[in-house]
C-alpha cells in the first residue's frame, strides 16, 4: 500500500467507527429528543479542540453470542478538550451502541480518562446515557462500576468532577454521578434511580412513572441528587461551560480572575431588605446588588430553596456565597439546607475559594419529621464544613443570628476572619418574644394585665439585646456598617485575605457527620 | 425602589415569632406524626401477606407468629408484641400492602 493509501485506509475505519450504532439507533436517538454522543461532545466543547482516544477498542466478550456482535468504541467516546480555553478530559456514553451498556472495554476507556484528568490535574466532565451494567458481560461489568467509582473517589477534592445525566443512569451507575462536585440533568431526558419502576411495582406493589420516579425535576427538587436543571442538553451544556468559568483546574490553582465589573444594581441595598425581622425578600436581590456585573449563578435553585448557594465574583476573583432565604420557610436550617450548604463549603474550600455568608434566620425547623429525620446529624455537617474550611470566611449579619443557627452560619467562634453586621443585625440566643417569655416569666404572670407586661418585657428585651452591639461589644463582630459599605468591604476582606494561610492539625482525614 | 408584592406568602411560626415567608411543597407534603397505638399491627415495609396464622377473636399469646408478611424475598415473621386477642383483620392471604398499612388490630 501506499501512503495515501495508508491514510485513506485510516480515513475510512475512522468514519465507520465513528457512527456508533449506525443510522438506523441514531435515527432513534434523535426521536427522543436527544443528540448523539458525539455531537454533544462537540457542542460543549471549543470548536475542534476535542482530540479523541481509544476510537478502535472493540469488546472482550465472547459468550452468549457476543463474540459475533462489533460494537463500535465499546459504547463510549472519550477523549480530551478545551471549554473557554480550559483543558478538560471528557467522556460520553453512546446509547446507540448495545444501548450505552457498561462491559469491561467501556469501563476500560471511561477509567483511562479519568486516570488522565487525575494526572494531568485538570477537570473531567462524564455524560452519561447508558441502560446499565451488560449482563452479557457479568462480573466483569460490575468490576467496571467499582472501579469508576474508586478514581472518582481518588479524585474528588483534586480535580472538578462533572456528571452530566443525558440519558438513563440507573442502578449501580448512579453513584458515579453522586460521587461526583455537579450534577446536571435535562427535564424529560435525564433518568436516575437505583431500583426503576418495574421492580419496585413487581417487589413492593407501588406503581409509579419513571419521571416520577427519577427524572430531571424529582432529582432538582426533591432529592437534591442534581445540582443545575435545564430544558434541553444545549441549555444544559451553556450552564456546564458557565461552571467552568467559575471553577479552578485543580486544587492547587486558583479560578481564573476576570476584569472587574461594578453590580448593574444600582439602588439602595437596604431598600431591599424590610426592617421588620418577620417580613421576607428575596436574599439573591441581596446577593446580585453585591457582586460583579450583578452576575450570580446559583447552585441547586430548585432544592432546598431556604438557604441559597452559588458562585459570583468579587473584584473579578471566584467567591461562593451561602446566604439564608427568608422567602422560604423563613430561611430556617433543616435536613436539607444543611446538606446543601455543608456540601458546597467544603467543596469552595477544596478549591481555594473563599466563601462569603449572607446571614439572615430564625433557627431550625422544629418538627417531629426533622428530629427524626436526624437534623442533629445534618446540622452538625455545617458546623463541622465551617469549622475545617481554611479559605477566607467573611459573614455579613444582616438581620437575625438567633441561637444556634448564629453559630452555625460562620460565626466567629467557627474561625470567621472577618465578621460584618448590619445596624438592623439582632444576634440573640433566640428571637425577643421567645426570650422575654422565659427570663421575665414571673412577673408576666404576676402583672394585672399579662400581655400588656409581655409586650414592655419583649420591648425591654429588643432594645437592650436586639442589636449587634452585644455582640460588638465582646469582639464577636469585628464591625457594624451600613448596607451600603458592604460591597466595598467584601472585596476589602477578599483582598486582605488572598495570602491566607491557615492550616488544620494534621490528620489522615476527618469523620464528618456523614 | 418600588416594592414588589410577593404572592403566596403565609404565617410561619418558629419557636414564638411567625414569620411571612413561603412554604416548600416537600415541607407541605411532609408526613404528620401521628402517636403509635400499640394495638395496630402495621407493616413496618412494604411487601406481600403470604400467611396468616389466627382468626378474629383467637387468644394469643405474646411471640406467637400472627402472619407472614414477605418482602425483599425474606419471610417476615410478624409475632404477637403482648398476650391479647385478635381484634380484626385487615388483610388476606396474596395482598400486595405498602409500608405502614393496618394489618391486624388485637387487644389485652
Amino acid at each position: 500500500m501506499s501512503l495515501k493509501k495508508h491514510i485513506l485506509d485510516l480515513r475510512k475505519r475512522k468514519e465507520q467507527v465513528q457512527k456508533g450504532g449506525g443510522d438506523k439507533a441514531i435515527e432513534k436517538q434523535v426521536a427522543r429528543g436527544k443528540q448523539t454522543a458525539r455531537n454533544r461532545i462537540l457542542a460543549l466543547l471549543d470548536r475542534d479542540s476535542f482530540t479523541e482516544y481509544d476510537l478502535f477498542v472493540e469488546h472482550e466478550a465472547r459468550d452468549f453470542g457476543m463474540d459475533k456482535k462489533q460494537l463500535h468504541g465499546d459504547g463510549v467516546i472519550i477523549g480530551t478538550g478545551t471549554i473557554y480555553g480550559a483543558p478538560i478530559c471528557i467522556y460520553a456514553q453512546d446509547f446507540t451502541v448495545e444501548g450505552g451498556s457498561l462491559g469491561l472495554m467501556h469501563a476500560r476507556k471511561i477509567t483511562k480518562i479519568m486516570d488522565h484528568a487525575l494526572k494531568m490535574r485538570v477537570p473531567c466532565v462524564g455524560i452519561n446515557d447508558s441502560g446499565g451494567a451488560r449482563i452479557q458481560e457479568g462480573v466483569n461489568a460490575l468490576a467496571g462500576y467499582g472501579e469508576i467509582f474508586y478514581r472518582n473517589t481518588l479524585s474528588s477534592g483534586v480535580i472538578p468532577q462533572i456528571s452530566v445525566i443525558l440519558g438513563p443512569c440507573a442502578g449501580g451507575a448512579v453513584y458515579s454521578p453522586a460521587l461526583t462536585d455537579f450534577v446536571f440533568v435535562v427535564d424529560n431526558i435525564s433518568k436516575m434511580f437505583i431500583t426503576g419502576p418495574s421492580v419496585i411495582e413487581s417487589v413492593l406493589g407501588e406503581k409509579i412513572s419513571m419521571e416520577d420516579l427519577g427524572g430531571a425535576r424529582v432529582h432538582a427538587e426533591t432529592t437534591g441528587n442534581a445540582h443545575f436543571f435545564s430544558n434541553s442538553e444545549d441549555e444544559c451544556f451553556e450552564q456546564i461551560k458557565k461552571l467552568i468559568t467559575f471553577i479552578p483546574w485543580s486544587n492547587t490553582k486558583r479560578a481564573k480572575t476576570f476584569p472587574p465589573k461594578p453590580p448593574k444594581f444600582t439602588g439602595n441595598i437596604e431598600d431591599l431588605i424590610p426592617a421588620d425581622p418577620r417580613q421576607p425578600y428575596d436574599v439573591r436581590d441581596v446577593i446580585k446588588a453585591i457582586v460583579d456585573d450583578s452576575d450570580f449563578f446559583e447552585i441547586q435553585e430548585l432544592w432546598a430553596a431556604n438557604i441559597v448557594i452559588g458562585f459570583g465574583r468579587l473584584n473579578g476573583e471566584t467567591v461562593g456565597f451561602v446566604a439564608n432565604q427568608p422567602l422560604v420557610l423563613a430561611g430556617v436550617l433543616d435536613c436539607d439546607s444543611s446538606d446543601k450548604a455543608a456540601r458546597f463549603i467544603r467543596y469552595c474550600d477544596a478549591f481555594n475559594i473563599p466563601i462569603v455568608t449572607l446571614e439572615d434566620m430564625p433557627g431550625y425547623l422544629p418538627g417531629v419529621d426533622q428530629e427524626h429525620a436526624g437534623v442533629i446529624r445534618h446540622g452538625a455537617k455545617v458546623l463541622y464544613a465551617y469549622s475545617e474550611a481554611t479559605v477566607p470566611k467573611v459573614t455579613v449579619i444582616l438581620r437575625k443570628a438567633y441561637g444556634g443557627g448564629y453559630i452555625a452560619m460562620n460565626s466567629r467562634h467557627l474561625g470567621a476572619d472577618f465578621m460584618f453586621a448590619w445596624p438592623t443585625a439582632e444576634i440573640a440566643v433566640m428571637g425577643p418574644e421567645g426570650a422575654a417569655n422565659i427570663i421575665f416569666r414571673k412577673e408576666i404572670e404576676e402583672a394585672e394585665d399579662k400581655d400588656v407586661m409581655r409586650a414592655k418585657k419583649v420591648e425591654e428585651y429588643k432594645e437592650k439585646f436586639a442589636n449587634p452591639f452585644v455582640a460588638a461589644a465582646k469582639g464577636y463582630i469585628d464591625s457594624v456598617i451600613e448596607p451600603s459599605e458592604t460591597r466595598d468591604l467584601l472585596l476589602h476582606a477578599i483582598e486582605v485575605s488572598a495570602h491566607k494561610d491557615d492550616h488544620r492539625p494534621a490528620k489522615k482525614h476527618g469523620i464528618p457527620p456523614f | 425602589m418600588a416594592k414588589q408584592k410577593i404572592e403566596g406568602l403565609v404565617d410561619f411560626a418558629i419557636l414564638s415569632m411567625k414569620y411571612k415567608t413561603k412554604l416548600t411543597k416537600k415541607f407541605e407534603n411532609r408526613i404528620v406524626y401521628e402517636d403509635p397505638n400499640p394495638n395496630n399491627i402495621l407493616s413496618y415495609i412494604p411487601g406481600t401477606v403470604n400467611e396468616v396464622f389466627v382468626k378474629v377473636g383467637q387468644e394469643v399469646k405474646e411471640g406467637e407468629s400472627l402472619m407472614i408478611l414477605e418482602a425483599m424475598k425474606m419471610r417476615n415473621q410478624i409475632a404477637m408484641p403482648f398476650d391479647g386477642k385478635v381484634k380484626a383483620i385487615h388483610v388476606k392471604e396474596g395482598d400486595r400492602i405498602p409500608k405502614n398499612h393496618l394489618m391486624i388490630e388485637i387487644e389485652e
